[in-house]
């Protein structure tokens, strides 16, 4: 049996309720922001903040769908890649050059960790596989820590450090150049796999691996391609932070929890889901943390994941999952 | 001339079991040939043997080549397997499940328009999730996606399973048509005996892992034994 048939999978998508609720909150911060000039500017930083929790939860969707298992070393693979970029502009790389050059390298590294990895304990139990993703997050701490020391590295700043000025708003330049680069990458990830012949493989490789093989696809490669670009989502999730947070072996670690509620409350199997989840987290807790008096940073992470349980009991698929039977 | 396929002492095992016991067979190019034999008689291991989604060992031919790859490479050159279950990428789309049909090549519209040609309804419902297809229209898409890999031969598992007589009539009738009109090379797994040795020119048939008859349909028809255990009088 293989596998082939009777194989029931969450369908992604959002249902009527769950749009309306998002145009809702998309026509009250847009009214929000034309009222308020701090509202908007606190919108603006929290659409970027979210953004970043939007690629790295997009990675660990990617991996989730692929070879479902959550990646619990994501976000060190994100930092680790950052560090490389840092090594690179030590080197006298230009910023951006160092940028691309990083995205080929942990393209490269994503891959190597699916087929060195991860392929051995694929198919033997998730605990393997959990264990795998644990053991990896522990090394790769291990030895950035020990080449490049657990003290604040700086990059070059990518965006500079000037502000914008549009309605009598001012925005900071980093914000805006955080939000189009991360968004940019999701969409250009989005087109690879909706309308390429590539990411038609990858995604038939991910969801059916044995019907895959019978029309040709490798499957083994396409899911080394889409650990390779889960890594890239990572990378620039670490870039895109270092502008903020500087670099340090720790710097990841609170964003892939961020993350990890995203890609949950956009139901853990749609990308468009993670993204959502992952802008929504960002504003919110950025809103908050300007209009509610005792939210401060440290009770940022518990507030999040108290949301994040209301909405999963009231909608246990997260926000763009739904359980569906179908004939097969 | 060689035949296009050949398989000769074929064993194949899951883990501890041994499903196929030297299993030897071919099937000349241009031919249907139909694999009969009571369930569990290792019709569906016959053809994961072929294209590698099973264990196997023993000498498998085909165009005068080795087969020893996996499901990937089988396919790639030029088998395409519709296996038990169908192989519908149910969540994707009627047309993306065409598309992927033709992954190992470069499709042209001509293809489409083939395909097309024998399934008239596909046209208005490339954009349905397939797996929200009737089992009927599974089963033809699940054809005509084998069709889109243009492959010199096509293994097909039950392709009557659950449907209504009528539906099954249609599909044997495409199945003839794709042979006669496209050159197209069948090895049918089939249940339905009855069906199978009319359209069939070559008929094997299996028991508990081993070829216990073979020959031309009409000759396997009248042999006794067969008469009485798959087609009833
Ligand atoms: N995945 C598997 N693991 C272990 N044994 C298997 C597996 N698949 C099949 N078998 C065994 O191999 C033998 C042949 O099975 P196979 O599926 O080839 O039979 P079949 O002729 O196709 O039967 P049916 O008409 O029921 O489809 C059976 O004894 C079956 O129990
Ligand atoms: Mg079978």
């Amino acid at each position: 049996m293989l596998g082939l048939s009777r194989k029931t999978k969450v369908s992604t998508g959002a249902s009527l309720p769950v749009i309306v609720g998002i145009a809702a909150a998309c026509i009250f911060l847009l009214v929000g922001c034309l009222v308020s000039n701090i509202f908007a500017q606190q919108t603006v930083a929290g659409l970027a903040q979210g953004a970043i929790f939007a690629s790295l939860a997009l990675a660990l969707v990617l991996i989730y769908r692929a070879t479902e298992v959550i990646n619990f070393a994501q976000g060190e693979l994100a930092m680790a890649t950052t560090y490389i970029a840092y090594q690179l502009t030590l080197w006298h790389v230009s910023y951006w050059l160092a940028f691309f050059l990083t995205l080929v390298i942990s393209f490269v590294l994503g891959a190597v960790v699916y087929g060195v990895l991860i392929r051995p304990v694929q198919h033997r139990s998730v605990i393997a596989l959990v264990i795998v993703t644990v053991g990896l997050f522990i090394l790769i701490d291990g030895l950035v820590t020990w080449k490049w020391g657990a003290d604040l590295k700086f990059m070059p700043a990518p965006f500079g450090n000037n502000v914008y000025h549009a309605g009598g708003v001012s925005f900071s330049r980093q914000d805006i150049g955080v939000l189009l680069v991360s968004i940019l990458s999701v969409i250009l990830l989005w087109v690879l796999f909706q309308f390429t012949k590539l990411g038609l493989a990858m995604r038939a490789a991910a969801l059916r691996p044995a019907a895959a093989a019978l029309v040709g696809i490798r499957v083994d490669w396409m899911l080394a391609i889409g650990w390779g670009l889960a890594a890239v989502l990572g990378a620039v999730a670490g870039l895109m932070t270092e502008p903020s947070q500087f670099l340090q072996p720790t710097m990841m670690q609170a964003i892939l929890l961020y993350a990890f509620a995203a890609a949950v409350l956009g139901g853990l199997e749609s990308p468009a889901g993670s993204v959502v989840g992952g802008l929504a987290i960002g504003v919110f807790l950025n809103l908050i943390g300007q209009y509610v008096g005792y939210a401060t940073s440290e009770l940022r992470l518990p507030i999040a994941f108290a949301v994040l349980l209301v909405v999963l009991l009231l909608k246990p698929t997260g926000l763009f999952g739904r359980r569906q039977v179908r004939r097969v | 001339m060689a035949a296009l396929l050949e398989l000769a002492d074929v064993d194949a095992r899951y883990g501890p079991i041994q499903a196929l016991h030297g299993v030897t067979l071919s099937v000349e190019e241009g031919e249907i040939a139909a694999v009969l034999g009571a369930n569990g008689a290792g019709k569906t291991t016959t053809l994961r043997a072929i294209s590698g989604t099973v264990r196997r060992d023993g000498t498998l031919r085909f165009a005068g080549r080795a087969l020893h790859g996996g499901p990937d490479a089988t396919a790639r050159h030029g088998i395409a397997h519709v296996p038990e279950g169908r192989g519908t990428f149910a969540e994707l789309s009627v047309w993306e499940n065409l598309r992927l049909g033709a992954y190992s090549r470069r499709a042209s519209k001509e293809d489409f328009a083939r395909v097309q040609r024998y399934f008239p309804w596909i046209e208005s419902r490339r954009s349905q999730q397939a797996g929200t297809l009737s089992g009927g229209e599974q089963q033809m898409l699940a054809l005509a996606r084998a069709f889109m890999q243009r492959p010199r031969l096509l293994l097909l598992d039950e392709p009557s399973l659950g449907l209504a007589p009528l539906l099954v009539t249609e599909i044997f009738r495409i199945i003839r048509e794709l042979n006669e009109q496209e050159g197209l090379t069948v090895l049918v797994v089939e249940q339905n005996a009855h069906i199978a040795l009319q359209l069939a020119q070559t008929a094997y048939v299996l028991e508990v892992g081993r070829v216990a008859l073979a020959g031309p349909s009409a000759e396997v028809q009248q042999h006794e034994s067969i008469r009485r255990s798959y087609l009833g009088y």
